[in-house]
């Protein structure tokens, strides 16, 4: 009971946030809009008894990628009023090709049925007893390890192309080159100073450390000839 | 009517998929409506996977929901650095503009 209603206002805060983010004016409350349908699609996930994707949804989507994007939206300085125009233009064929997509997607909703073995064919049931957690952490880490190094993989890679696009150098700032310091003509002197000068100048030569006294010499001889693996020979 | 089954999940997933699609031809001008948009997109696939892998009992739906969301996130990135790139060197992100590969 409780449940249905809260997959009700889930549902509906959710599908009117995404009409929101599609129609706002300012990409900021866009960008604000599609936050609020990200939670309210992490309270669908925990209706499902996805609890671990639901906190995925939140720490990743609003965490990282919501704030990316309104970092992007804040930084660029763009007149928005001028990016919408053409916007009734567009609206009615956008209706149209939504319109059919969405009759096309009730019609397969209408038709489609379970198939009798579908219960057989699931690739990892869930075990009862445990959470949600659990039991994708020891399947993730197990049967679907490739996938998970494959993930991390996309990620390295994605982050290393965000860095080199936009890594710039700004000419006309001040920074240190090391190597041009470095290769400076005339600038530095490099002198060939006599080790332990400086020191005994002043008549603080420090001595060397006692001599450790040598490992004792174990005499291998007799009893092992035909082994000569000793190094001894 | 207060029973929760697939079928409401794969609706409200349908409406959350077509108002993505629509977003895309409703901003033609505003790549980042379009990038969030696709977002929207990648959320009611989410949302189907999460849908189909409660009904079923069966968890590769939810590690494959994780997986769309790590492909998210990295399309995100990738999308919005060119994205700022492409307003450095052009001063404008008009989709129409976006035409110097054109032959």
């Amino acid at each position: 009971m409780i449940a249905g209603l809260a997959f009700y206002v889930f549902a509906a805060i959710l599908i009117a946030c995404a009409t929101m983010v599609v129609t706002s004016r300012n990409p900021v409350h866009s960008v604000l809009y599609l936050i609020l349908a990200f939670f309210n699609a992490a309270g669908l996930f925990l209706l499902a008894g996805a609890e671990f994707l639901a906190m995925i949804l939140v720490i990743v989507y609003v965490g990282a990628v919501a704030v990316l994007f309104l970092f992007v939206v804040m930084m660029l300085d763009i007149d928005f009023t001028k990016l919408r125009e053409g916007f009734q233009r567009y609206a009615p064929f956008g209706a149209i090709i939504g319109g059919i997509l969405f009759l096309e997607l009730v019609m397969v909703l209408g038709s489609w049925r379970f198939s009798g073995d579908a219960a057989e064919l699931r690739l990892s049931p869930a075990p009862a007893g445990i959470t949600n957690t659990e039991a994708l952490g020891r399947i993730l880490y197990t049967d679907y390890v490739f996938l998970f190094q494959i993930a991390g993989l996309i990620l390295l890679v994605a982050m290393m192309g965000a860095i080199v696009l936009t890594l710039r150098e700004r000419t006309g700032t001040k920074r240190q080159s090391i190597p041009d310091q470095l290769a400076r003509e005339g600038k530095v002197e490099v002198l060939n100073i006599p080790g332990g000068q400086g020191i005994r100048s002043l008549g603080i030569l420090r001595r060397l450390p006692k001599a450790e006294p040598a490992p004792k010499k174990v005499a291998h001889h007799g009893h092992d000839d035909d082994h000569h693996g000793g190094g001894h020979h | 009517m207060l029973e929760i089954g697939l079928g409401h999940y794969l609706t409200v997933s349908a409406i959350l998929f077509v108002l993505g699609v629509f977003g895309i031809f409703l901003n033609r001008k505003n790549v980042i409506v379009i990038l969030m948009s696709i977002e929207l997109i990648l959320l009611s696939v989410n949302l189907n996977f999460v849908a189909f892998s409660s009904r079923l009992d069966d968890l590769a739906g939810q590690v494959f929901a994780m997986l769309i969301l790590t492909v998210a996130a990295a399309e995100a990135a990738i999308g919005l650095a060119i994205l700022v790139i492409y307003f450095r060197n052009r001063g404008s992100i008009e989709v129409e503009d976006i035409s110097t590969l054109k032959g």
